[in-house]
């Protein structure tokens, strides 16, 4: 498959470029909105607000231990991709297969028997 | 002779009536007027509008209008109509009807003036939604779909004790302020709790909703929580646990939604979040706050039913819904990852979409009420919604690695339903003065004031450099095909593996118990019925000992006899 796409047309964020462009933006656009705390005077409402910069390392550390305390989580939440299907579906079977069974044993059998 | 005391939940009960008996075109038809007309219908209702009745001792107001019941009621016909239109290329009777049905009961239970009727249509919003899983016809969605009826249901009957036990005291139905005291009170702040998926008890909803159908899920993601919101913030503003409930509901979602892969999940648990700032609004309980919530609850339709569709759309053209099996879908589906991302910028809340217009007034209100620490948390969250429904969410299906999946984009009705949803979403960030008109308090708010803007938007880029820079340093979580546990392993996995071993031992010992009764039993038969020489009834007896016996039944009569 992959080989086969080389011949495709290439998209937007196919060439490296176009990603750094983004990226450079992205970095600019931090930097302005940095810089607008010297221009723009801030209403403080809460003592944390008095710190220079306080939004954005608010962002930035919240975010990055967000990711990172989500990350340790996996060591211990994390299952299979089928890891309640294994049992759930298996007892569904189970219990559709001894519904469908049973009908058409119980005219021979005579009811169910305890001791069957 | 119009008649504005029509329920507004009729309509749509007539609709899914007509929906039934007729098919193709006609049906389509039918499924898009309903909603409009009902709508049209509801826009000349006025505030005050009462319809009752009495049935037993009690007086049922079926349809009681007022500022808090019309803002919903709004809500829900839009949201019914774009999902009526995002589903319209779906052949299946059984969704349809459900559909509109299900709308029904939410507009029912939003403009329910008593208890009783909210309760019946408690019960219809379970009972019609739960087709919209089930219509995915797989055995996941099946075993899914009865897992969240019955705690749909339960939901239900706590409310109806809770019913119970408060008309009895207060000899009222009237659904009015009730606030937390009695056990009456409790039961039924429970059975909201239940629907608005309070932490512990919100693994319904991430366990169900990205188990349905592709449309289905647009449906399920307006209705049923918003009701709950509608009903909360009805009986119990200002009860301060809901302040912790909500900062709770508010962040501990994105940890799991920056793990999970299945991306409507992903999006079933930034829901949670996303209800955690109405919660926390309607715990602070001032007008600025209820405000707040009720327009979150009103944004959060739009644009959780906009990434809810172009995942579903996403869904719908390629089969898959895994972060880990989706990427570069920009490169034939770019209509679908533009709205998406409107969506996403909304759900963020970046000055002029719709979040941001709604979102900072609970924050306002928590600072300007003393809640500084509710306040700190709920600005984390804010934070993490953009990471993990902002970003992650078009990152993962239409960026990333080329998953090599090529396609189109999905039907017309479908990029329809988005872009009216993307529009509203715009139209209500750039112009919010409309939305707070149809608010229940007038607090004269201005979101757009230098501080505000300048503040959420370092909040947001930050957010995003961290992302980019956790993702070039490779520290950023994969996307792996992988079930994360949440409290439905309590009910999936541990109680079943308590109880499988209990019934096994317990039908074991039963089994044996009957087993050697049953041998007792037969034994004795045996010996009675035997028929060889010593058997009990083939024995020969002497005629004698049988004179000897009725002359010994006779006296003993006889003895008798003298008492």
């Amino acid at each position: 498959m992959a080989e086969n796409n080389n011949s495709e047309k290439k998209y937007l964020f196919d060439k490296p470029k176009n990603v750094k462009r983004l990226l450079y933006g992205l970095y600019s656009c931090c930097i302005a909105l940095v810089l607008l705390e010297f221009v723009i005077h801030r209403h403080i409402y809460h003592s944390w607000e008095e710190l220079f910069g306080f939004y954005p390392i608010y962002g930035f550390i919240g975010c990055v231990l967000l990711v990172l305390i989500a990350k340790w989580m996996r060591t211990f939440l994390m299952r299979d991709e089928d890891y309640y299907d294994k049992l759930e579906q298996k007892q569904h079977q189970l219990k559709t297969d001894a519904e469908t069974s049973s009908e058409s044993t119980k005219d021979s059998k005579g009811g169910s028997d305890v001791d069957a | 002779m119009w008649m504005p005391e029509l329920p507004a939940f009729v309509p749509f009960f007539i609709g899914a009536v007509l929906a039934l008996v007729t098919s193709g075109k006609v049906r389509q038809a039918i499924l898009l007027i309903t909603p409009v007309l009902s709508g049209l219908h509801l826009l000349t209702v006025p505030v005050g509008t009462i319809l009752s009745f009495d049935f037993l001792s009690f007086q049922l107001q079926v349809f009681e209008v007022d500022k808090l019941s019309l803002l919903f009621g709004y809500i829900f016909h839009i949201a019914a109509f774009i999902c009526m239109l995002f589903a319209l290329h779906v052949k299946d009777t059984l969704q349809q009807v459900s559909g509109l049905l299900y709308a029904g009961s939410a507009i029912g239970a939003v403009f329910a003036g008593d208890l009783i009727t909210l309760f019946i249509f408690w019960e219809l919003l379970a009972v019609t939604s739960v087709f919209l899983i089930w219509a995915r016809r797989t055995e996941r969605s099946y075993i899914a779909g009865l897992r969240y009826l019955i705690i749909q249901v339960l939901s239900g009957v706590i409310l109806l004790v809770g019913i119970i036990f408060y008309a009895y005291k207060n000899q009222s139905i009237d659904f009015e302020f009730i606030g937390l005291g009695d056990t009456a009170s409790w039961l039924i702040f429970i059975a909201f709790g239940i629907k608005c998926a309070f932490p512990m008890l919100h693994n319904w909803l991430t366990d169900a909703y990205p188990e349905a159908t592709p449309t289905g899920t647009v449906f399920l993601s307006a209705f049923t929580t918003k009701v709950a919101v509608y009903a909360l913030a009805r009986a119990y503003p200002g009860t301060e646990l809901l302040i912790y409930i909500g900062v709770i509901m508010a962040c501990f979602p994105i940890f799991f939604a920056v793990i999970e892969n299945d991306l409507r999940r992903v999006l079933a648990y930034s829901m949670i979040n996303q209800i955690g700032f109405m919660v926390v609004g309607i715990g602070i309980g001032t007008a600025l706050a209820v405000n707040g919530a009720v327009s979150h609850a009103f944004n959060d339709i739009l644009f959780k039913g906009l990434l809810f569709m172009s995942m579903g759309a996403v869904l719908h053209m390629t089969g898959k819904i895994d972060g880990s099996r989706l990427g570069g879908l920009y490169k034939t589906m770019p209509k679908t990852a533009i709205l998406c991302m409107v969506g996403a910028a909304s759900i963020s809340a970046f000055p002029l979409f719709s979040g941001f217009v709604s979102k900072s007034m609970v924050m306002s209100a928590a600072l300007n009420n003393g809640y500084g620490w509710a306040w700190a948390l709920l600005l984390f969250s804010a934070a993490g919604v953009f990471h993990h429904a902002g970003i992650k969410i078009p990152y993962f299906a239409f960026f990333a690695h080329d998953s090599g999946i090529r396609t189109s984009e999905p039907p017309k009705n479908m990029l329809m339903a988005m872009s009216i949803a993307a529009v509203l979403c715009i139209a209500i960030g750039v112009y919010p003065q409309a939305l707070y008109s149809l608010l229940p308090f007038d607090t004269g708010y201005n979101p757009y004031d230098a501080t505000h803007v300048l503040t959420q938007t370092q909040l947001l880029f930050f957010s995003a450099l961290a992302f980019v820079w956790l993702n070039l340093r490779g520290m950023y979580p994969p996307e792996l095909p992988s079930v994360n546990l949440d409290i439905d392993w309590i009910y999936r996995r541990l109680f079943p593996a308590i109880l499988t071993p209990f019934f096994s031992t317990f039908w074991a010992i039963d089994r044996a118990v009957r087993r050697v009764f049953m041998r007792g039993v037969n034994g004795l038969l045996d010996m009675i019925s035997r028929h060889e020489p010593d058997g009990i009834l083939s024995r020969t007896q002497l005629s004698g000992s049988m004179v000897v016996w009725v002359t010994i039944v006779l006296a003993v009569y006889l003895i008798l006899s003298f008492w």
